[in-house]
């Protein structure tokens, strides 16, 4: 682990990033603003110098942004254009009690995506540029600032979600998105996860543009959630209520305190507490079987049943009990398993090549582990 | 257009070849006659043609691997070949490689609308896919203009776009796996019903690599439920640079259409006369779409039509029926058809930030003039990726030249203001030399290392995307 008081390299351009990795004698503890729990070993290096909103184009749905810049000031720049992030970034803070400041750049390293990535992508899909420094201290760009560019290989997937396994992010650019006007959610109480994952595929499944859909078992409470134009967001909160009537009874929910409930639901706050933290990506009609298998101490359903969050007693493998359905459960906090799942040898293969070639000396690789 | 040396050491090995495929593949699968083997030349950039030195239908990913091991054992590059509609000269031939066409693999093999996935053979054609979910709701959104020909295979190679990906997005954002074959015969499962994989995002760069990675067999798709209506608004402006204006402050006001189309003068007239769409005789033309239910729609048409007259349009009319709007449609997908028809042309496909268009639009207006070539414009006015055609005479001496080297000038211009030079065709063999006008030397190598991974003896379409003087060593390995 990275010690209290060590001294943190905070290089204020991409070029001195690119010098302390060619530099690099051994390996880097890269990180943002530290929000994700407990820091990689290695030689302490923090993107927090490489900050400022570079470029922002309300008209052009863009905004350029260095890897550093705390993902508050991103939000404040866009609300004030009424226009925000398509994928809702989580707040890592609420889930695991850590302190620090989100960057945009570690939401872009762990492709950190929100409710709403059920209808308008992850984190990945509204990502259109990067720029970064591999292992061997070289700085690449790919992608830009404009949102359809198939101007080669798309290394902006590659980099978001890698954890800063192939280079450390200095700027980051996205396709935003207009705020929307009003917002409501519907909330059906008492189904049992399987009852859930069917009503919110209906729901999804309707063409009344259902944005986010989470399950809590713990409550019982099913909620889907309606934004847009005033007119249209009541006029599609009667036409879900009938969709949504077959499985119990619909009660409604506007404005704050709709949001309210959905900030809590991007932050995990229902497996918030003691024990080792999990999210298991799934075919959302599989997320009954993993919440039965997994036998948790608090679990919580997003993205209809494609996302689900478990909170299990420490050091337990949840991959054992999960069987086939666990190939994507990552470990968010804890000990035991490793973060990331074991690939395939073939799909390994590749990965691994990949990251060796990105980074030969293996500068970046204590970043997986956590 | 510079290809690399027919290698004669490929050449002399076509009867040991052909009978290897034979052995795996039924005879009607393999196709070696010269004469037959031209059905391959080219695909959609018509103005360059090799025939291949033999062509394979396989059936299945079996079959796939089979064909690309013994290709790999005898070093034999392989083109792979979705409906032969890239623009960019994606699956155009080398005289001493194999193109490996996946027209025969078409089957739906799973639909699951609990988690609207539907998973298909990548032959199938982008429209077919829609075709075998729209009885009951559902539609695949990715919709280039070539959707009743163009396979998915060809779709996730070119990473495809379509009118209205300004709110679906592209086919990156529409792909949630792949079963793909390297080079070798590894077959490798990436993705699958899930979202985001938890390891790296290898779904994300293989869609979009020209073929180059591997040859994706089969394809698990986001489905999505149908809108409950559409409806298309015609607005006209007697000036470019005022429709331009006007696409940046729908944008800014907060409704975000389905789509929003750009047509300029000469394509209007040149659509107008082929499709009969109704269309108005003006300088710029926009066609903005918005979906929903009747008064969803009318709720933000309103909008719309309320910033659109602020611009002072010559023309502002919504459409009436169902059947207006798809003439209305039918017109815009028609316009490189239409422009066919009258003339020879190449038509790019740039991107730039939409605040740029006017500039963008003043620059090729001159070098129209500069060149002597006419210019039509048409293209995604939303996210700014222009589609220009540029006409000429194909019987002229120089002039595709000439139009080549103007082509190349646009995009230039285009990376210049903050774009891009290809938003949806792809580099293929018509953009690769402009490369370097993007990317530095280290942009285009961290691209290779990523093919080195997947296909270390760089035979699958080798000689596309990346500048050959760049890609030399790496090819050289080969014999």
């Amino acid at each position: 682990m990275g010690q209290e008081g060590d001294a943190v390299l905070t290089p204020t351009t991409e070029e001195d990033l690119a010098d302390i990795v060619r530099g690099a004698n051994g390996p880097l503890s890269v990180r943002g603003g530290g929000t994700r729990g407990p820091l990689p070993e290695g030689e302490a290096v923090t993107t927090t110098g490489l900050t400022g909103i570079t470029l922002y184009e309300p008209g052009a749905l863009t905004i350029v942004a260095r890897a550093g810049t705390p993902m508050e000031e991103i939000e404040a720049a866009l609300a004030s254009e009424n226009q925000r992030l398509p994928f809702e970034p989580m707040d890592h803070r609420v889930l695991l009690g850590t302190t620090g400041t989100p960057t945009i750049g570690g939401a872009v390293a762990m492709n950190v995506s929100g409710p709403r990535r059920v209808q308008a992508g992850a984190c990945r899909d509204s990502l259109i540029g990067v720029r970064f420094v591999d292992g061997t201290g070289t700085i690449v760009k790919n992608g830009g600032r404009v949102m359809k560019n198939v101007t080669g290989y798309d290394l902006v997937k590659l980099l978001a979600g890698s954890r800063g396994s192939l280079g450390v992010l200095t700027e980051v650019s996205f396709k935003v998105l207009p705020s929307a006007a009003t917002e409501a959610t519907l909330v059906l109480d008492g189904l049992d996860v399987a009852g859930a994952v069917k009503a919110m595929a209906a729901a999804l499944s309707s063409p009344f543009e259902v944005n986010a859909a989470a399950h809590d078992p713990q409550s019982g409470k099913t909620s889907l959630r309606i934004e847009g134009l005033e007119g249209s967001v009541a006029y599609r909160t009667d036409a879900l209520t009938k969709v949504l009537t077959p499985f119990g009874t619909v009660t409604s929910i506007a404005g704050a305190g709709s949001a309210d409930l959905w900030r809590a639901v991007r932050d995990g706050q229902a497996v918030a507490g003691e024990g080792d933290i999990w999210r298991v990506h799934t075919r959302a009609s599989a997320a009954a079987q993993v919440v039965a298998d997994a036998k948790a101490t608090a679990s919580l359903l997003d993205w209809g049943g494609g996302l689900v969050w478990l909170r299990v007693p420490e050091g337990l493998d949840l991959r054992a009990r999960l069987g086939p359905h666990g190939a994507q459960a990552i470990r968010v906090r804890g000990t035991g398993a490793g973060a990331l799942p074991p690939e395939p040898p073939a799909l390994a293969a590749l990965t691994d090549g990949i990251r060796d070639r990105f980074d030969p000396r293996g500068l970046f690789k204590a970043g997986l582990a956590g | 257009m510079e290809m690399p040396k027919v290698d004669p050491f490929i050449l002399a090995k076509k009867a040991t070849l052909v009978a290897r495929l034979s052995e795996v593949l039924p005879a009607d699968a393999v196709i070696h006659d010269i004469e037959e083997t031209r059905a391959y030349e080219c695909d959609a950039l018509t103005a360059y043609r090799c025939p291949p030195l033999a062509a394979v239908l396989p059936r299945n990913t079996r079959e796939v691997a089979d064909v690309l091991r013994i290709c790999h054992d005898l070093g034999v590059p392989v083109v792979p070949r979705g409906s032969g509609t890239s623009l960019a000269g994606g699956a155009l031939p080398t005289a001493d490689c194999v193109i490996l066409g996946v027209a025969r693999m078409n089957d739906v093999l799973e639909v699951d609308y609990d988690d609207r996935i539907i998973r298909v053979q990548t032959g199938r054609t982008n429209l077919s896919v829609t075709g075998a979910v729209e009885a009951d709701g559902f539609f695949y959104a990715p919709d280039p203009s070539s959707q009743l020909a163009c396979a998915i295979a060809g779709n996730i190679a070119m990473n495809s776009g379509g009118a209205h990906c300004l709110k679906y997005g592209v086919t990156t954002n529409n792909l949630l796996g792949v079963t793909i074959v390297q080079m070798d015969g590894t077959v490798v499962e990436i993705g699958g019903a899930h979202m985001d994989a938890a390891g790296l995002d290898l779904l994300g760069v293989i869609c979009g690599s020209e073929g180059q990675l591997g040859v994706v067999t089969e394809a698990t798709l986001r489905i999505l439920p149908k809108p409950e209506g559409a409806r298309p608004v015609l607005i006209g402006f007697d000036s470019l640079e005022v429709a331009g204006a006007c696409v940046a402050d729908i944008i800014k006001a907060g409704v975000l259409p389905v789509a929003i189309e750009f047509m300029d003068r000469i394509i209007i007239r040149i659509v107008e006369d082929y499709a009969h769409a109704g269309y108005p005789d003006c300088e710029a033309l926009l066609i903005v779409e918005v979906e929903g239910s009747e008064a969803e729609i009318d709720e933000q048409l309103a909008l719309i039509e309320a910033i659109a007259r602020r611009h002072d349009p010559v023309e502002l009319r919504q459409s009436q029926s169902s059947d207006e709007a798809a003439k209305i449609w039918l017109g815009r997908k028609s316009a490189f058809g239409a422009t066919g028809r009258i003339s020879d042309y190449m038509c790019l496909d740039g991107t730039i930030p939409v605040s740029e268009l006017p500039r963008v639009l003043a620059g090729i207006t001159a070098l129209s003039q500069k060149y002597g070539l006419r210019v039509g414009n048409v293209f995604h006015a939303g996210d700014g990726n222009m589609h220009p055609l540029i006409m000429y005479d194909a019987n002229k001496p120089g002039d595709l030249e000439l139009c080549e080297d103007m082509g190349a000038e646009i995009l230039k211009l285009c990376v210049e203001v903050g774009g891009c030079l290809t938003g949806e065709h792809g580099v293929g063999i018509e953009k690769r030399d402009l490369m370097g006008h993007q990317f530095t030397a280290e942009d285009m190598e961290a691209q290779m290392r990523v093919k080195d991974v997947f296909d270390p003896k760089w035979l699958l379409n080798p000689a596309k995307v990346f500048p050959l003087a760049t890609t030399q060593s790496r090819r050289a390995t080969v014999a």
